[in-house]
């Protein structure tokens, strides 16, 4: 008895490292949060952050939860950095009564990390509009899900839309990176688009964090590209965009994927980064849609809100922030429905976001209308939607200067298999046949 | 009283030349060792091995390594990621070409080509000294950062840079397990400790320190200062080296050259000067402080319920953090193994002291 007791104490006071000293009642749902908040990329970071938990707080606040089932969640900072992500992950997936419902690491290299673990810990991650580029392909990336879109989606809609202004053939495109697993992901796709098309390449790496890029902007100034694309993530853009002004590089000329087409991104160089474009991958910086509105009334006016002002509710990394939160609550829901209204555990909201579809009946439902576009995914495709528009920094905001543009899977789909079929055989991972889970 | 050592005779060279001649020593350092390798592993859950027990082995490895060129043979240096990315990467690359090797050949290889590459940065050393020498073995680093991120066929082609390690199995028995990755991890830091110890009582670690202390004087009494200096840049990077292929294969599992990056150096440098220049058990005190302390402190708050910010808990951490190593820096310039000898030597009279 004696033993026994002291035996229990042990390993309360060994597990209380990982788990805080909260009680945790049965009807709730815990999703783990990882943010940066600090470091280089914190511009960037935070109102993700924020949008993210402040829909998770919505959720609660307006709904009572997921049918019922309240919403928990814990912050844990990474600093963007892949060791302390991992730490994060290991922290917090075990938590609340069924396990961490889905990871949303907002890192390619945490990303990577945590791929190979998430198969045995059985947690989907969800990596909406980055991560793994192959990891479309279901069979092989079971709990991956780079839900509308990926960098080779992006990376192909941008040489669509700069291809619409003229034929491409022998012109010059620069693909300015973050020299990082994140800026590396969409150069297969620009390489074959570039024996396509017949432009030239150039490939212009930036060290992370991207405060220097001084030697970069020369030889943008020295080849004169056509087009340059920026890959940046943080602190990088801003300065990308402010050394592009330096060195007298026009804007109509500078494209930015969905992570360089932020406020924060162009602000710092206010009017003179007018004419600057981005991808708008679904979304731009809407701030009036019913889902605002309801964040204003049901989170804000409560003083629950995440973020300092309400102002900040909208923008382009608070909607992102907050259309991720709403895909891991719909694949929830979407689980619900087959498995009961309950908490659900990794593996459920696993099949939940394999078989997740977000009609436009849905998306109005949900207040989203305009800002997202129908998501509907299968065993075979992670990803559910691949369209972008191009959007334009006036001086002030972002607003849309093109039309919708959709991936080319022709092109893009053999890719993806290809590299899952690697990884597959690297890993000795045995693809599951699409066609009998349905 | 705990800590007297009265009565212990020592009869022959061979006991007073012991790895721990007193038997206090002897005894702690086997309950020690009982307690990592019996009792931990009942009793830690999974995210204490994989968040907190198997980060801290592997860098307190990296550390002694470390501490065997720092401390010990006194040549600064922060090339210490770079090593370890070479040995990371040098691991991957036989593991992946040559996938029916043993995991510990593969390890012993790229820890031998990290020994290579450690030589060969170790060469400056012959002309240059302390910051200077630490300015020189920076280049490793940026040389390393960029033939690892440029050069396609270290990567094995991968399209994004970023490199996946195959699953480790040891004669047959996968590795993959928690419990399984702590003991193969605490097995060979046991083992590379062990060595490393022996090594500093050798006449090698007697030619390092005296190089540390004076090469001039060591040259005089007849130490060859180019064996000394890159036999212990070898035999340092040969440990780093094993170090990054574990923290690459059994830590993360999936990295890129940021994860070796000159960040993993300066706090390499930091756990060594603070646990306690050329002392091995400073290594670990070292690599504890550092490793350990910022995940205790951003979950204090979470323990007691205190309802913090994210970021400003990011920001505490940080300032306590760097407070703490002032402070144990002032109140201790010699290490926190310092601060273990002088508690011992307090032991041996308290509770009844003069």
């Amino acid at each position: 008895m004696n033993f026994k007791s002291a035996v229990l104490a042990v390993t309360a006071v060994s597990t209380l490292l990982g788990s805080a000293a909260i009680a945790q009642t049965p009807m709730e749902q815990f999703v783990p949060v990882l943010v940066y908040r600090t470091g280089a990329y914190a511009p960037n970071g935070i109102p993700w952050a924020n949008g993210f938990v402040d829909y998770l707080k919505l959720i609660n606040e307006r709904d009572g939860g997921i049918n019922g089932v309240k919403l928990t969640f814990e912050e844990c900072e990474t600093a963007y950095a892949t060791d302390k992500g991992v730490e994060c992950y290991e922290r917090l997936k075990g938590k609340g009564p069924t396990g961490a419902t889905a990871f949303n690491p907002l890192s390619t290299g945490v990303t990577f990390a945590i791929s190979d673990k998430a198969p045995v810990d059985k947690v989907p991650i969800f990596t909406t509009g980055y991560g793994r580029s192959e990891s479309v392909n279901g069979s092989v990336f079971q709990w991956n899900f780079p839900l509308m879109g990926t960098y080779w989606t992006g990376a192909d809609i941008l040489v669509q839309h700069v291809s619409s202004k003229g034929s491409l053939k022998g012109k010059k495109i620069a693909l300015v990176y973050h020299d990082s697993p994140f800026g590396k992901e969409p150069i297969p796709v620009m390489e074959e688009h570039a024996k396509k098309h017949g432009f030239e390449l150039v490939k212009l790496p930036v060290t992370h964090p991207g405060l220097e890029q001084k030697a970069t902007w020369l030889q943008v100034r020295q080849q004169k590209p056509d087009y340059v694309f920026l890959w940046g993530w943080g602190a990088m853009n801003s300065t990308a965009i402010k050394e592009a002004i330096a060195v007298g590089y026009p804007r109509l000329q500078m494209y930015g994927v969905w992570w360089s087409a932020a406020e924060q991104d162009t602000q710092p160089a206010e009017a003179a980064a007018k004419g600057y474009n981005g991808l708008a991958f679904q979304h731009s910086s809407e701030r009036d849609n019913i889902v605002h509105k309801d964040m204003a009334k049901n989170v804000y006016a409560k003083n629950k809100g995440t973020a300092g002002n309400v102002k900040d509710v909208g923008g382009v990394l608070y909607n992102r922030g907050m259309i991720s939160a709403m895909l891991v609550v719909e694949a929830v829901r979407t689980a619900q429905t087959k498995y009961g209204k309950k908490p659900m555990t990794g593996e459920q909201v696993r099949w939940g976001a394999e078989n997740l579809n977000i009609d436009n009946a849905r998306i109005k439902a949900m207040g989203f209308e305009g800002i997202l576009q129908p998501i509907k995914t299968s065993c075979n495709d992670h990803e559910g939607a691949r369209k972008a528009r191009i959007h334009t920094w006036d001086g002030k905001g972002w607003s849309y200067t093109s039309d919708w543009y959709e991936a080319d899977m022709k092109m893009l789909r053999p890719m993806i298999d290809a590299q899952a079929a690697k990884y597959a055989a690297d890993k000795k991972i045995t693809p599951v046949n699409c066609a009998k889970t349905g | 009283m705990f800590y007297r050592e009265n009565g212990q005779f020592k009869t022959r060279y061979i006991d007073d030349q012991a790895l721990l001649p007193i038997a206090q020593d002897r005894w702690f350092m086997v309950a020690l060792l009982a307690v990592v390798f019996l009792v931990i592993p009942f009793f830690a859950s999974e995210y204490l091995f994989r968040a907190i027990l198997i980060p801290f082995l592997i860098l307190a490895l990296a550390a002694v390594g470390l501490n065997l060129l720092v401390g010990y043979c006194g040549q600064i240096s922060l090339g210490t990621g770079a090593f370890m990315m070479v040995g990371a990467y040098a691991a991957f690359n036989i593991a992946t070409r040559i996938p029916e090797l043993n995991i510990l050949l593969v390890f012993a290889l790229a820890g031998l080509i990290s020994t290579v590459a450690g030589m060969f940065f170790g060469i400056p050393s012959l002309r240059i000294k302390g910051l200077y020498l630490a300015v020189a073995t920076l280049a490793a680093q940026f040389f390393c950062d960029w033939l690892f991120s440029r050069v396609k066929w270290f990567t094995n082609d991968s399209s994004s840079g970023s490199v996946s390690a195959p699953a480790v199995t040891m004669f047959g028995f996968p590795i993959e397990s928690p419990l399984a990755k702590y003991l193969f991890v605490l097995s060979l830091v046991v083992f590379f400790s062990l060595v490393a110890k022996n090594l500093v009582r050798s006449h090698i670690g007697r030619s390092w320190m005296a190089t540390r202390d004076m090469d001039v004087a060591a040259e005089i009494i007849g130490i060859r200062p180019v064996f000394a200096k890159l036999s212990a840049f070898a035999v340092s990077s040969f440990i780093v080296g094993v170090a990054g292929a574990l923290w690459g294969f059994v830590h993360l599992g999936s990295w890129e050259p940021a994860a070796f990056d000159v960040n993993r150096s300066f706090s390499l440098l930091f756990m060594v000067i603070i646990g306690g220049l050329g002392s091995i058990l400073g290594s670990f005190l070292g690599a504890a402080f550092i490793v350990l302390l910022p995940i205790v402190l951003t979950q204090i708050p979470h323990w007691f319920g205190i309802p913090i910010s994210t970021a400003t808990g990011a920001h505490l951490e940080a300032m306590i953090f760097g407070a703490l190593i002032v402070f144990f820096l002032i109140v201790e310039p010699h290490g926190l193994a310092r601060l273990w000898a002088v508690a011992k030597d307090k032991l041996r009279l308290w509770p009844f002291p003069h």
